[in-house]
């Protein structure tokens, strides 16, 4: 039926072209920055600083941020974040989510519209610095799992999905007796593994990438997280200008801070393949009733 | 009915207990700040506290507003917004419309997987991409520039490259993923659209036009109107890595002033009023963007 005309079939190539060029920039960033990152510096300089392809390997760059125990201590930083931050706002937003999810509990609207003010208004950057310091959470690695415990607006979304499970199930389960304890471990928690695992995985990555809270709320250096360790390496370096034997000499050689973009990036894209689907799964849980 | 009533009160005691701690956290963290706001209208003091320092009235928001600094980060504010709608809005879109077009599921999914990858990235990792392409010294561009002859430009540092900068990482970070909410309404369109209008002859364009756009109309229009009541936030956690006093002239914000001024100048009371005017500025338009997002797709929240 569709005429196949020499522009249409132009367009579809110039169509497979250019998202093929987009995920290209997507994808060869990395690969640059590893390559980079195993460069022996003597052939960053001698080739001033133009290495695609090293001609050997060398792990010096990884073994100098090994030194020092700085990176060891970053990653503990931000590995506790995001496996006791995770569990804990998982298990905040979902004992949150479960009441507000019953429709004929009194108070709930009222409830609702106290959390939902919070996704409105804020008090900003400042306030919220002076209640961490007032509750004492400066400079402890709790300031970077308490101020975040729950998210409103994922809150929101498992509570979403709360309500759309069937309630007489849940009925049922009363019926025999069960508490509502074990009804959320028994029924809803099962029936609402995508969700649970979408909003998890949310929150496991936000975790992984934040850096500010931590520049915001920590000051010593044994507290800080991956991202706030690749930070300080990326700016001492940034300044400086000039050319590649300057920057070999630096405090940082660009192949150390490609080895730091490496080591901060790689459990990122490590599991990335196989969560990708929960996460496009969980943007269209929450385009359902935002 | 005494035992119904009974029943319910134990079974929302419950309730009520399971989501005490939750609302003790949005007391604590979200409500005590917005009192802590007071301090926007204190010369604040860190030795005597927030409460013990003296009310000075709108005396912070005058020293901001005839200050030197509010028409700059207002105006980076809203243009570093401005250029993000015009170029980053629609990137999503075209995304989408272009994969829609493509037959091959495998291409298409490859492509899609490929494309999320950046929003799962922070903006630390994202500017040491940049400093791997840009930077001055050992920049792969500016190789590239030095191998060619041509003179090495610090992207980084240079306040006439740093809008573009932030306004293209953002479209590379947020278009793949932008695009998801675009695909799923595209699939929604009925298919017998499609083949009424071939039979009628339309050409892919007039499909285009008369069919795809205004299929995927409403929910263009509900992001819109989200887009616009968040027009003062620029993308904090990205400009604020990006930022360093070379080019602070064109990307200075209201919140990295916010935080300069507050935290490490220490003029607490100032940062605070700053804030609470973005703060106010944003519940305003998020209040209207809600009114006008009823009339499309249902309301924001």
């Amino acid at each position: 039926m569709e005429q196949v005309t020499i522009w249409n079939r132009l367009g579809k190539g110039l169509n497979y072209t250019l998202l093929t060029l987009l995920a290209a920039t997507c994808v060869i960033p990395f690969l640059y920055v590893i390559s980079v990152s195993l460069t022996p510096i003597s052939e960053v300089i001698r080739k001033d600083g133009l290495v695609l392809i090293p001609s050997h390997i060398t792990w010096t760059a990884y073994e100098e941020i090994m030194q020092g125990g700085r990176l060891f201590d970053a990653y503990k930083v931000t590995i506790f974040r995001v496996v006791v931050g995770t569990l804990l706002n998982m298990l905040f937003t979902v004992t949150m989510a479960l009441p507000l999810s019953r429709k004929a509990m009194p108070g709930r609207s009222g409830f609702l519209m106290f959390v939902v003010f919070t996704m409105l208004f804020s008090g900003g950057m400042i306030p919220s610095y002076l209640i961490v310091k007032e509750v004492g959470l400066l400079n402890s690695e709790w300031a970077l799992i308490i101020p975040g415990l729950v998210n409103a607006f994922y809150l929101m979304i498992v509570k979403s999905f709360f309500e759309q499970l069937p309630e007489a199930i849940d009925e049922a389960a009363r019926i025999d007796g069960a508490g509502e304890i074990s009804i959320l471990v028994r029924i809803i928690l099962p029936l609402s593994m995508p969700v649970i695992a979408t909003i998890g995985l949310f929150y496991a990555v936000w975790h992984w990438n934040s850096y500010f809270d931590a520049l915001l709320y920590i000051n010593s250096p044994e507290n800080q997280p991956v991202q706030l360790f690749l930070r300080q390496i990326l700016l001492a370096s940034v300044a400086i200008s000039g050319d590649a034997a300057e920057a070999a000499n630096s405090v940082n050689p660009v192949s150390v801070q490609m080895a730091s973009v490496v080591v901060t990036t790689l459990p990122i894209v490590a599991v990335y393949p196989f969560i990708q689907k929960h996460f496009t799964k969980g943007v269209l849980v929450g385009s359902v009733k935002g | 009915m005494v035992h119904a009533t009974k029943n319910a009160m134990r079974r929302y005691g419950v309730m009520y207990a399971l989501l005490l701690p939750g609302l003790l956290y949005f007391v604590i963290f979200k409500y005590v700040p917005m009192v802590y706001i007071a301090a926007a209208f204190k010369d604040y003091n860190v030795l005597r506290g927030l409460w013990e320092s003296p009310w000075i009235g709108w005396q912070n928001f005058e020293t901001f507003f005839n200050g030197v600094y509010a028409g700059q980060i207002i105006g980076n504010t809203l243009l570093i917004s401005a250029y993000k709608l015009i170029f980053s809005f629609p990137a999503p879109i075209i995304l989408a419309l272009m994969l829609n077009a493509v037959t091959s599921n495998g291409f298409k999914r490859t492509i899609q997987t490929l494309t999320y990858l950046p929003h799962f990235l922070s903006w630390v990792v994202i500017y040491g991409l940049l400093v791997a392409f840009l930077a001055p010294g050992s920049g792969l561009v500016n190789q590239l520039f030095n191998t060619f002859g041509l003179e090495r430009i610090s992207f980084l540092t240079e306040s006439g490259m740093i809008r573009s900068l932030i306004v293209t990482t953002d479209i590379w970070q947020s278009v793949g993923w932008g695009a998801i909410i675009y695909l799923a309404s595209l699939a929604g369109i009925d298919p017998s659209l499609y083949e009424a209008a071939k039979v009628d002859g339309a050409s892919r364009w007039r499909q285009l036009w008369h069919i795809t756009l205004p299929g995927i109309r409403n929910v263009i229009i509900l992001l819109l109107v989200l887009r616009l009541s968040a027009i003062l936030d620029v993308g904090f956690d990205q400009i604020f890595i990006m930022l360093n006093p070379l080019n602070q002239e064109n990307a200075d914000v209201i919140e990295t002033w916010v935080y300069r001024v507050g935290m490490q100048e220490g003029r607490i009371g100032l940062a605070t009023a700053v804030g609470l005017f973005k703060s106010i500025i944003g519940f305003v338009l998020v209040l209207g963007a809600n009114k006008m997002a009823k009339k499309f797709d249902g309301q924001i929240w």
